[in-house]
């Protein structure tokens, strides 16, 4: 029992299926918690990230749309319907499919993007055992996954036939597999030093000795640069060049509208969930309570550890790390393209492949 | 059941690969590459190879298919969605694909393939990494050598004279 594929797989046996049909049922049940989970993460932060807004930049708006009468105040649950209603926008909006464009294309690149995001969530787990499917090369299977969306990025671009679109899908495909490597490099490290790339396994070497972002100088080093890539990855600002509004119109989502564009959006927060889930546990400890920050604490004191409470550990440093993404959002301008690819290209990949030497050194000496 | 699912992704592989090449449309026949090398990546997984099918999908999926699709948007004209592909020479290279295709097909009947019943369900990621820095180090450092020499390569040549 170390996935909910495998419990299924056994509270389901009494049903006498054949192998066939229980694959099947268990395929669309774990298939329907991950849609579950993406639609509801998607409206949870639409949310999240209006009311963000709102504080930071003074937006009336987001303040105020109520539900049924309920108006909510001028303060947290001020605007409650807006994610309501941007949903039943979204889903009555027209379809449209622009004259000259690549018709067939356009209407699969939103659904590889949305399998891309939806494959990772296979693999990515909310606490300890409560993962779909618990693969043995869990890490490198997550980073494996995510790197198809870009390819509907790029198909969703071209097929609009739109100048604007183009521009944004070939500077969404550069950034994001420029930004791969730094990524791939930093979790890299992890992976040299807990000798594994089983996200379970990861966490338990760091119950055995500390987090890893304060395991060494240079694992610390490493989770700043993973960080900042992960927002680069996800395309958000600083980092939102694809779709900057001011010059782009929306880069590369620009034809897109309705359903389609719905599905660009859930995607779209899917991915930073995903990116947010592994670096808490990569980095900051997984399902593990923040006691086991430095491990000096006797055996007795770990009473927050716990499969539910597990589960709360690994959202709440998801969505605090989510909270800084949305911060760094409303607070900083857009870099230029130039600026961009100097900060992958000339100062994380070198400051990376050096902290993976150093990090050799440091595990050979103490 | 397995051999169903065996069977679906073989038909997905060569259908696909078929309109890789037989596709009108360049872009068309980069998206039917993409189905190809995820079912590839399927077969991988169908020989316990997790790891290479993890690694298929990386390095194909993730790089070289959206490097082959940047190449064709950048080479023709870029903002038309008819990028139509033309074929010339058609003699000399269908006898040189007929000449290659003989050739693969005597070294699949010539390989004394290894099937039996035994499994191995262990993680390949250690072996595999045993393997090359022991037995396998000299390939894999030329390898590397001639990849060095790739970016090397493509830095000279995209640089500004």
């Amino acid at each position: 029992m170390t996935s909910i594929f495998d419990s299924l797989q056994q509270s389901l046996a009494f049903l006498n299926l054949d192998l066939f049909m229980l694959l099947s049922l268990i395929a669309l049940l774990g298939g329907t918690v991950i849609f579950l989970v993406m639609a509801v993460n998607a409206l949870v932060a639409v949310y999240f990230e209006r009311k963000v807004s709102a504080f930071m930049q003074d937006r009336l708006g987001p303040m105020e749309v109520g539900i049924l009468g309920f108006k909510g105040g001028k303060k947290f649950w001020g605007g409650i319907g807006q994610t309501l209603a941007d949903a039943i926008k979204l889903l009555t909006k027209e379809d449209i499919l622009p004259k000259s464009s690549d018709k067939f294309l356009m209407i699969l690149a939103p659904f590889i993007i949305f399998s891309g995001a939806f494959l990772t969530f296979i693999g990515v787990p909310f606490a300890q055992n409560i993962v779909i499917s618990d693969f043995n090369i869990g890490l490198f299977y997550i980073v494996a996954m995510s790197s198809i969306g870009v390819i509907g990025i790029i198909l969703a671009g071209w097929s609009s036939n739109n100048k604007w679109s183009l521009y944004g899908a070939m500077r969404a495909a550069a950034q994001i597999i420029s930004y791969e490597i730094p990524i791939g490099l930093s979790l890299l490290l992890v992976v040299i030093v807990s000798g594994s790339l089983h996200l379970g396994d990861i966490v338990q070497w760091q119950e055995s000795n500390r987090w890893f972002i304060f395991h060494s100088p240079f694992t610390f080093l490493a989770f700043f640069i993973y960080f900042i890539s992960i927002v680069a990855e996800t395309n958000r600002t600083p980092f939102d060049i694809p779709e900057a509004e001011s010059e782009l119109v929306a880069g590369w989502m620009t034809e897109y509208s309705g359903f389609r564009w719905a599905l660009f959006f859930l995607s779209e927060y899917a991915n930073m969930l995903i990116v947010c889930i592994v670096a808490s546990i990569v980095f900051l400890g997984g399902w593990l309570s923040p006691l086991h920050l430095i491990n000096i604490f006797p055996e007795s004191w770990y009473i927050l550890d716990g499969p539910l409470l597990g589960l709360f550990w690994v959202s709440f440093k998801a969505v605090i790390l989510i909270f800084i993404m949305m911060w760094f959002r409303w607070t900083f301008p857009r870099l230029r393209v130039d600026q961009l690819m100097y900060v992958c290209w000339k100062v994380f990949i070198p400051f990376a492949l050096a902290n993976l030497f150093f990090v050799s050194l440091w595990e050979l000496i103490f | 059941m397995a051999e169903n699912l065996f069977l679906f992704i073989a038909v997905l592989v060569i259908a696909s690969a078929f309109w890789v090449v037989f596709s009108p449309n360049l872009i068309h026949s980069a998206v039917s590459l993409l189905f190809t090398l995820f079912g590839t990546a399927g077969l991988y997984v169908f020989l316990y190879a997790d790891f290479i099918a993890a690694t298929q999908i990386v390095i194909y999926v993730g790089g070289i298919l959206v490097l082959i699709i940047f190449g064709v948007m950048l080479t023709s004209k870029i903002d038309s969605p008819s990028i139509a592909s033309s074929s010339a020479n058609q003699f000399i290279g269908g006898m040189g694909a007929f000449a290659i295709f003989v050739m693969q097909v005597a070294v699949i009947f010539n390989t004394p393939w290894n099937i039996g019943s035994e499994q191995s369900r262990d993680a390949t990621v250690g072996t595999i990494g045993k393997l090359l820095l022991t037995d396998y180090l000299l390939p894999f450092e030329i390898i590397s050598i001639l990849l060095l020499a790739a970016l090397m390569g493509a830095a000279l040549l995209s640089r500004r004279n």
